[in-house]
């Protein structure tokens, strides 16, 4: 150690070693990283690209769903629906807090969403075609979101694993209603039970690939495990939910489209088919069938929303010239 | 909080703290972009307490936050430590006695 020491102050200064050592530390202890600590310029950079990206994907993730509002097949429904939308904006603007934390301001995020240098999670490049998508994607696509979540509230980032508690209390509520929405129509007509299987079928593989590449085609999982960001690897996760979405099924009565699905005594698993990663990588880089749509909608919104933040931003300045200074007034300790 | 939240034309960063019920105290619950104290306290209410999680909230500019710093811990709480006669369980004599 104190050789390593000595070699860390040959090229970084005092403060950056003495920092290097305390957030070693902190790891080693299972502790968490606060916004004001030394940390790594990698795990700043990495982080920040992380919680913005995920940031990014619940506010695109509105869109699939926001399509369906106006369409809800009952005035209960669309509150429901209004409120999981609601409910991706809060995610989204909880995840952007924990990211500025790391030091990029809120418009310099928003700016790497809206002009393509940023991702988010590949899923919401498909369409929601039917009432029942609403099922699939509230099941699957929050079911796959929440496995991988529940073990980020641990993280070793403070904010973010605050940003992803009170994200995974809401989300289990996003989960149940999509999979009533699904029960509902498997135990319906028969033309509506195929709807459901159709969204299902639809869902299935793309809700798998959200844990990401085959743990050994994802490079960076290694060193974000080492820091305690991601506490289980892409693989385990999906296996996880695989074994967690059978059941399930089974209790919606319908099927999963995977051919080779079947528990394996030995493993204590379910095993499954392999997943189409050409697909899944030609999604990423633009080619799914929603990619563009989704892009212009948000570009779009954004811009439409400009008059509204420049005459927020004008009535504050004039207020704030105008203003009296406030009287002083105790409001509680 | 943030290390830099001076940008260009975007709106300034307010800290939000939530009561959770009457009897307790406010805690902090996260941050938003507002432009004014009566924008900060509706989309704190908005984001913050869309399931019943508060009864009062607060908004505080970010900027008007003054925190210690994290790198002089050692020093700045060095008062507090080594001083377990401050804990009641320091004291072991009374151990057995009722009511002590």
């Amino acid at each position: 150690m104190a050789e390593n020491t000595t070699t860390l102050a040959a090229v970084a200064s005092e403060e950056d070693a003495a920092g290097q050592e305390n957030f070693d530390r902190l790891i080693a202890e299972d502790s968490r990283i606060e916004p004001r600590d030394w940390m790594p310029p990698a795990y700043r950079k990495s982080l920040t690209r992380q919680v913005s990206q995920h940031a990014h994907s619940e506010i695109i993730g509105m869109q699939p769903e926001a399509n369906w509002i106006t369409r809800a097949p009952s005035l209960k429904r669309k509150a429901i629906l209004m409120a999981k939308v609601q409910d991706e904006a809060g995610h989204g603007l909880y995840l952007y807090s924990a990211a500025e934390t790391l030091g990029t301001p809120r418009d310099v995020l928003n700016d790497q969403l809206l002009q393509g240098k940023a991702k988010y999670s590949s899923i919401f490049n498909y369409p929601a075609r039917t009432w029942a998508d609403m099922g699939a994607i509230g099941w699957l696509v929050d079911g796959a979101a929440i496995c991988n979540q529940v073990p980020l509230c641990r993280a070793s980032y403070g904010p973010y694993g605050r940003a992803m508690v009170r994200i995974c209390k809401e989300e289990s509520f996003h989960q149940r209603q999509g999979w009533e929405i699904l029960y509902s129509l498997s135990h319906g007509t028969p033309e509506q039970k195929q709807m459901a299987q159709d969204a299902v079928n639809r869902f299935y593989g793309p809700a798998l690939q959200m844990f990401g590449p085959p743990d050994e085609d994802s490079p960076n999982s290694k060193q974000s495990m080492a820091w305690k960001v991601k506490r289980f690897s892409n693989d385990e996760l999906r296996q996880r939910f695989v074994d967690m979405i059978v059941p399930q099924a089974e209790a919606l009565g319908l099927t999963l489209p995977d051919p080779d699905l079947k528990w394996n005594e030995e493993r204590g698993h379910y095993d499954f088919g392999e997943l189409d990663w050409d697909e899944f990588m030609s999604v990423i880089k633009g080619g799914g069938p929603m990619n563009v749509q989704r892009m212009a909608r948000r570009v779009q919104a954004h811009e439409d929303g400009a008059w509204v933040r420049e005459a927020a931003a004008a009535y504050a300045r004039r207020q704030a010239e105008q203003n009296q200074p406030a009287k002083t007034q105790l409001i509680g300790a | 909080m943030t290390e830099n939240t001076s940008t260009s034309n975007a709106w300034p960063l307010w800290e939000v703290f939530v009561r959770a019920s009457r009897g307790l105290s406010h805690v902090h619950a996260g941050s938003l972009h507002a432009p004014d104290a009566t924008m900060a306290l509706r989309n704190a209410r908005d984001l913050y307490t869309r399931r019943n999680e508060g009864t009062s909230v607060w908004v505080v500019p970010a900027e008007a936050i003054a925190a210690s710093d994290p790198d002089s811990k050692g020093g700045f709480f060095e008062s507090a430590q080594g001083k377990s006669y401050r804990h009641a369980t320091y004291y072991q004599q009374s151990e057995g006695v009722p009511h002590l």
